[in-house]
């Protein structure tokens, strides 16, 4: 856990009444909405379709016990009593008042939730692994580095008016589950030959409407020149990058526009001027950071506990360790997936009920912490294995132990036509039908590793570009159509996925989805080769032809 | 469903109206022919050509204390002379989400 320092409480508390008074004065009508908008957003809240919507910041995805409960408190008593936990460590609240929202950003204000960061063209919630501190293998922690970023860009005023959105994702394992390849910046942390932190940097990855995945900017660059080289990125980006072309703003078409030896050049210039100034780290500040990230007292526990072993006569118990429990630095102790995508159910949401259940469940046994990630899943982090059977059994009564994560039926799916006043059409209907299509988690595990991605609109909030499977929505004349695209991944061998033809209707996208699975089924070598590895061997072709042969 | 939020001309096909979001609690709304806002769909005002569209918008955006984001959209109207929704995005605009929600009590 991370304990906010007087600094954060303060500004966080300064905001809060700052954004009351607008209010106030948005109501009265002192202010028109021409000038309260980009104060809104600065505060975290959009117009959606039916209502405001209010976006949180959960930083690097680690949340306490008692910050759950907060957030749980806001759906119950401002919202409809849920929440959506979004691609970016985020929690949006979809039926939000505008009068009512001072109150709730001042309850969450008490626990050191906030909602900076999460919208406008400014340097957005830097994310990291969500299973940071923990994973075995790890370097080091990443979250240190992500809330020294943090705390540098935190309405810093070079980076509070970029030419659009800015984000950044941290990873310090081989396996990326922060997805880096797609943020304007990716930071994979590693050691050089003498063993100093430091990081490989990428640029000028993203999606939307021109998607690229990142490519590496420097191999290395020392942990302690890390603020200055991204700076000179900053940098280089607001001297050159477009504002007069929304479409064009992102770092992402600079870097393809210049090619990314100039651009690094430019960069390495930039930094020659500012590596050697304040903006070098010192040790005593990173040491500061990381004296406030507090890990649990772990116990001494045996690697296979009788409680473990005596539950795993349950195929029950069993179909849901496999697929939702992962090996943990300390023996003795596993990192819990819980899975926000139960059969039939809108992806990533969460009743007040059930955030509350759960943080009573993280302070049993998790050591009061729950972390959020980019699949729109929670995560245990610290649950020792000998009460892994107790606390499958306390989640699945609470709907959270659907035994589906990283399946078929794991799917990430932006709100769509049902909120989103950009969207062209539904994201959520076609992941709730795709749920019951693939309900069998027999036959789920059967398919084995596969992710689909649903967007309702080209921003690519769902990332369907990167999806194993990538359902984009598009309007044609009036009607919901979905493009689909294959071979798509957002790990560290990120790649866009390829269209397989022309786009289905909405009652179609199923009946497509099943096809391109049961084309897998028959094509695969063996039942070890994943979709993702078949897609690679023999390319779209022959799913292209399953698909369109009848249709 | 191109999201109408920039609409720049303004051409209209058949009946229309004005709809935005109330500012206070966000909810949808209608311009009324009192020119006041409405949460009822009936009781919104009716255009039929671009002129009389073009007019009521710009009266609705003038009021944006009372609702924001305002914008043309179509409608039909049934042969009881009730007012529908034009597309899909107006209906989910004016029924909800058409997924059930987690905590809908
Ligand atoms: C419903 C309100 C939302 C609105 C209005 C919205 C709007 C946008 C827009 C306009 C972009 C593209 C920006 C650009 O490329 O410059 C974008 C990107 C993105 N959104 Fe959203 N979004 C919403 C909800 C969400 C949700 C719920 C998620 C997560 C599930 C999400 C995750 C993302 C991500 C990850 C990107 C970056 C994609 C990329 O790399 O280009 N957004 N959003
Ligand atoms: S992808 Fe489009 S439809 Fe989906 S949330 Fe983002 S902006 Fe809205």
């Amino acid at each position: 856990m991370y304990a906010y320092d007087e600094i954060d409480r303060t500004l966080v508390n300064e905001r809060v009444s700052e954004f009351r008074d607008q209010v106030k004065r948005r109501l009265s009508g002192e202010l028109t909405e021409d000038e309260f908008k980009i104060l809104r957003l600065q505060n975290g809240v959009y117009l959606q379709l039916h209502a405001y919507m209010f976006r949180v910041a959960i930083p690097y995805g680690t949340l306490a016990t008692n910050q759950l409960r907060a957030l749980a408190h806001v759906a119950r008593k401002y919202d409809r009593g849920y929440g959506h936990f979004t691609t970016r460590q985020n929690i949006q609240f979809n039926w939000i008042k505008l009068a009512e929202l001072p109150d709730a950003l001042e309850d969450l204000a008490k626990v050191g939730i906030h909602a900076m960061q999460t919208s406008g063209n400014n340097m957005r919630n830097v994310t990291s692994d969500q299973w940071a501190g923990v994973a075995p293998g790890e370097i080091e922690d990443p979250r240190i580095w992500s809330e020294l970023i943090r705390q540098h860009t935190t309405l810093h005023p070079e980076f509070s008016f970029l030419p659009r959105k800015f984000k950044i994702a941290i990873t310090a394992s081989d396996h990326d589950r922060a997805a880096i390849r797609i943020h304007d910046i990716g930071l994979r942390l590693i050691k050089n030959e003498k063993g100093e932190t430091g990081f490989e940097v990428l640029v000028g990855g993203g999606l939307g409407r021109t998607p690229f995945i990142a490519k590496t900017i420097k191999h290395f660059v020392h942990g302690r020149d890390i603020l200055s080289y991204i700076e000179a990125i900053l940098r280089v980006y607001n001297q050159y990058g477009r504002r007069d072309n929304i479409y064009k703003a992102r770092i992402k078409i600079l870097v393809h526009e210049l090619g990314i030896e100039k651009f690094s050049r430019e960069v390495e210039d930039e930094w020659q001027h500012i590596r050697n100034s304040s903006l070098q780290i010192d040790d005593e500040v990173i040491e500061d950071i990381r004296s406030r990230f507090t890990y649990p007292a772990y116990e001494k526990l045996p690697h296979m506990p009788d409680e473990l072993r005596q539950a795993a006569a349950d195929p029950d118990f069993e179909a849901w360790r496999k697929n939702s429990v992962a090996p943990h630095k300390v023996q003795g102790y596993s990192i819990v997936t819980i899975s926000l995508k139960p059969t039939g159910g809108p992806p990533g949401d969460a009743t007040a009920e059930q955030m509350d259940a759960l943080a009573d469940l993280a302070d049993k046994y998790s050591f009061g912490e729950i972390r959020v990630g980019h699949e729109q899943n929670l995560a245990l982090p610290h649950v020792a294995k000998r009460d892994l059977p107790a606390l499958w059994k306390a989640l699945d009564k609470l709907g959270l132990a659907t035994p589906n994560v990283n399946l078929i039926t794991d799917i990430i799916a932006c709100p769509g036509l049902d909120y989103c006043s950009l969207a062209n059409a539904r994201s959520i209907p076609i992941a709730q039908e795709l749920t019951r299509r693939f309900a069998n988690h027999e036959l789920a595990n059967l398919i084995g590793r596969l992710h689909i991605n649903i967007s309702g609109c080209i921003n690519a909030c769902g990332h369907h570009h990167v999806g194993h499977i990538g359902i984009l929505g598009v309007e044609k004349n009036g009607e919901e159509v979905y493009q689909i695209t294959i071979g798509g991944r957002a790990d560290e061998n990120a790649a866009l996925g390829t269209l397989i033809g022309p786009g289905v209707k909405f009652d179609e996208v199923a009946d497509v989805v099943e096809d391109i699975v049961e084309a897998y089924l028959a094509l695969r070598e063996r039942p070890e080769e994943l979709f993702m590895d078949t897609v690679k061997r023999l390319g779209v072709e022959p799913f292209k032809e399953r698909v369109y042969a009848t249709r | 469903m191109t999201s109408p939020l920039e609409q720049k001309k303004i051409k209209i096909a058949g009946p229309s109206v004005v709809t935005a979001n109330r500012t206070w609690d966000g909810i949808v709304v209608y311009r009324t022919a009192a020119k006041g806002w409405s949460a009822e769909l009936s009781e919104a005002a009716i255009v039929r050509n671009s002129d009389e569209a073009r007019a009521l918008l710009a009266e609705s955006i003038a009021d944006d204390v009372g609702a924001i984001g305002p914008y043309i959209a179509p409608v039909q109207i049934g042969e009881d002379g009730k007012i529908l929704p034009g597309n899909l995005r107006e209906q989910i605009r004016r029924t909800g989400v058409t997924i059930g929600q987690p905590a809908q009590v």
